[in-house]
């Protein structure tokens, strides 16, 4: 297979997933630390639709290639169902928060401590 | 396509019985919640009792059914090294922890409603979120295929961020929701992205892949480095959702912050859950490398250590317990890192019984003392300090008689089932020569008592001005689940043999209670 080898997918596919990681670590504002949630969600997303294409790639052991094909792209459908799930509820949540506090800061979530 | 002769299995709908079960309670109490009276769930809990009773049921009629994978491509007559990749198991860990689930689970909805009553949050909603939660972990216990495991924590998980934030007026109920929330959907995040390493090293996402890939010695280093980084990931994921130590910060605000019953379910549930789909993770990951087990040795020593000396700093009574539930993951992880350490070193092989007997006794003892714990619930106020709880004793005797049985437990004090099952991991930790994690067990679970003393010595103290107002009224929903909680608890050691005889999941041969001392 000529063209993007797998190896530029799954080094974007790192790059993104650290980049999510290091903002969940450093931001304070819980949008954005969600944001990057879904940055290692689509992260992981691309890994799986690259393993997916590239099913004929040296990388294999003994499982058939029809199974692998169908595999990693089902895994994105359900892993994309999974993260609009999510979102409904983390929005809902720091909708609540906003409604009874007016602020998000994740620095303001520190009723309980010990 | 089907060039390699694909063979769909048959569906075997019997197996599947309890799961549909649970989840079709859940739609009928959010079809009854529409119509209950207004403020009254008596209707719903009462169909939430009957159906986990039903679906208890059919997990007991499949018992003795043949086992097996099914929903998925059965590839064991073309190409035996990969065998079969159904999507759903059907064999006796899967049944056990499905029943322990469901017990769980009826058990959080019996206590469930006196405390929500008290506490002022009359929502319908609760029962059919906590179900499907159930059935979520339900799915989790019951596949091989990483990607339906994932999906069956998400759905355990995303109903609990929900359950976590109920208390919607309450701040750190709200507070809790969102770290659960955060750290939840970031651990998943790596969870996922393990699980497309390993999809990608082994080319499918079911287990028998990295079995195979084991067993066939591939030609190259990058399918190799492609698959450690997976399952390094896997179990980083694994980590923060049994909140090991250093991936446990979020467990004590957010069991202080949720509403008990919730907490207590969470504690228990989710632990049963995530521990029996790691059993069956490690047993194909040992096969691996030896590393595994080696890393989580240490990760049990470090989480049994911390968890149990930032509990003794404690003065809340639900951030002891969330300390408790760290310390009791750690125990759990010796268990299960012999069961891996025999199955690929030169040992007698362990079975799984230590650990499914240990993840009952803790999901009932933890879940009792939880709904203990709710009692201070009242008038929509609700306070988890130990001074909370001075008096607790004059108030309602019985359930505080019960929570010392359950702290006992906790602690492994003999004559509990919590005894019997430190116990045996001590054994199953010598068996498999490490003795260093075997006596780290035994010293922090002197530490551990502790601090279990101290609530029930803050349970017993008789304040001068104590007002018993306090408390909420001890009704029968709580008192069947403290006394469901302390028999099974006490039942689980004094019939010990014929319970490990039931479950079925002990090494062949093995006599789990012998040489016991007293038996």
């Amino acid at each position: 297979m000529e063209g993007v080898p797998l190896s530029a997918y799954l080094a974007l596919g790192a790059v993104l997933f650290a980049i999510g990681g290091l903002g969940v670590i450093l931001k304070r504002n819980p949008i954005i630390i969600f944001m990057c949630i879904e940055l290692m969600l689509n992260a992981a997303n691309l890994t799986f639709l690259a393993f997916s294409r590239y099913h004929d790639a040296p990388l294999r052991g003994t499982i058939p290639m029809e199974h692998t094909y169908m595999n990693g792209q089902m895994a994105v459908v359900f892993v994309m169902a999974v993260a609009a799930a999510e979102v409904a509820v983390g929005l809902g949540i720091i909708m609540a928060i906003f409604r009874m506090r007016e602020t998000v800061d994740i620095d303001e979530m520190s009723g309980m401590r010990g | 396509m089907g060039s390699s002769g694909l063979h769909p299995a048959a569906i075997d709908w019997m197996a599947l019985g309890p799961l549909i079960g649970v989840c079709l309670t859940g739609v009928v109490a959010m079809v009854l919640e529409m119509w209950r009276p207004r403020m009254n769930n008596n209707g719903i809990v009462g169909v939430c009792i009957v159906g986990l009773l039903v679906s208890g049921f059919l997990v007991i009629a499949n018992w003795n059914r043949p086992g097996g994978e099914s929903f998925g491509a059965d590839y064991s007559e073309a190409n035996g090294a990969v065998g079969n990749l159904g999507l759903f198991i059907n064999d006796r860990l899967g049944q056990v922890i499905q029943l322990l689930i469901v017990g769980i689970t009826l058990v959080t909805v019996l206590f469930s409603e006196g405390y929500l009553r008290e506490k002022r949050l009359p929502f319908g909603e609760y029962y059919p979120l906590v179900l499907w939660s159930a059935a979520g972990g339900m799915v989790m216990a019951t596949t091989r295929d990483l990607l339906i495991f994932f999906l069956g924590l998400e759905t355990l998980s995303i109903a609990l961020y929900v359950l976590a934030g109920l208390s919607s007026k309450e701040r750190r109920s709200q507070e809790a929701a969102l770290k659960y929330f955060l750290l939840g959907a970031f651990a998943s995040s790596f969870l996922l992205y393990g699980i497309a390493l390993i999809y990608g090293a082994t080319g499918t996402t079911h287990l028998s892949g990295i079995a195979a890939i084991a067993n066939t010695q591939p030609e190259s280093i990058a399918t190799f480095s492609v698959l450690y980084a997976g399952i390094g990931l896997v179990l980083v994921g694994f980590a923060f959702k049994v909140a090991l130590v250093p991936f446990h910060m979020w467990t004590p605000d957010v069991y202080q912050g949720a509403p008990t019953s919730v907490v207590g379910f969470m504690a228990a549930g989710v632990k049963v859950a995530a521990f029996a789909a790691m059993l069956r993770f490690i047993d194909v990951i040992v096969f691996t490398s030896s590393v595994w087990i080696t890393v989580l040795a240490a990760l049990a020593a470090v989480t049994m250590t911390i968890g149990n000396l930032i509990a003794l700093a404690q003065k809340d009574a639900k951030r002891i317990l969330a300390y408790s539930s760290i310390a009791h993951a750690g125990y759990i992880l010796v268990a299960v890192v012999a069961y891996g350490a025999s199955k690929s070193g030169p040992y007698e092989p362990l079975g799984q019984s230590t650990v499914a007997y240990y993840l009952a006794m803790y999901g009932f003892m933890t879940l009792g003392a939880f709904a203990v714990l709710s009692l201070t619930g009242r008038d929509g106020k609700e306070g988890s300090t130990l001074e909370d709880y001075y008096g607790l004793y004059r108030s309602a005797p019985f359930p505080a008689a019960m929570f010392i049985v359950f702290m006992a437990s906790l602690a492994g004090i003999p004559l509990t089932g919590g005894f019997l099952g430190k116990f045996l991991i001590f054994r199953d930790a010598l068996s498999v020569d490490m003795l260093w994690l075997a006596l780290l067990l035994g010293v922090n679970s002197v530490i551990s008592v502790a601090y279990y003393l101290r609530i029930v010595q803050a349970v017993c103290t008789e304040e001068p001005g104590v007002v018993r107002s306090r408390f909420a009224p001890v009704n029968a929903g709580l008192f069947t689940a403290c006394a469901v909680c302390a028999f099974l608890l006490i039942a689980g050691f004094v019939a010990a043999d014929p319970l490990f005889d039931w479950m079925g999941l002990s090494a062949p041969g093995a006599s789990v209670v012998a040489g016991l001392p007293g038996r």
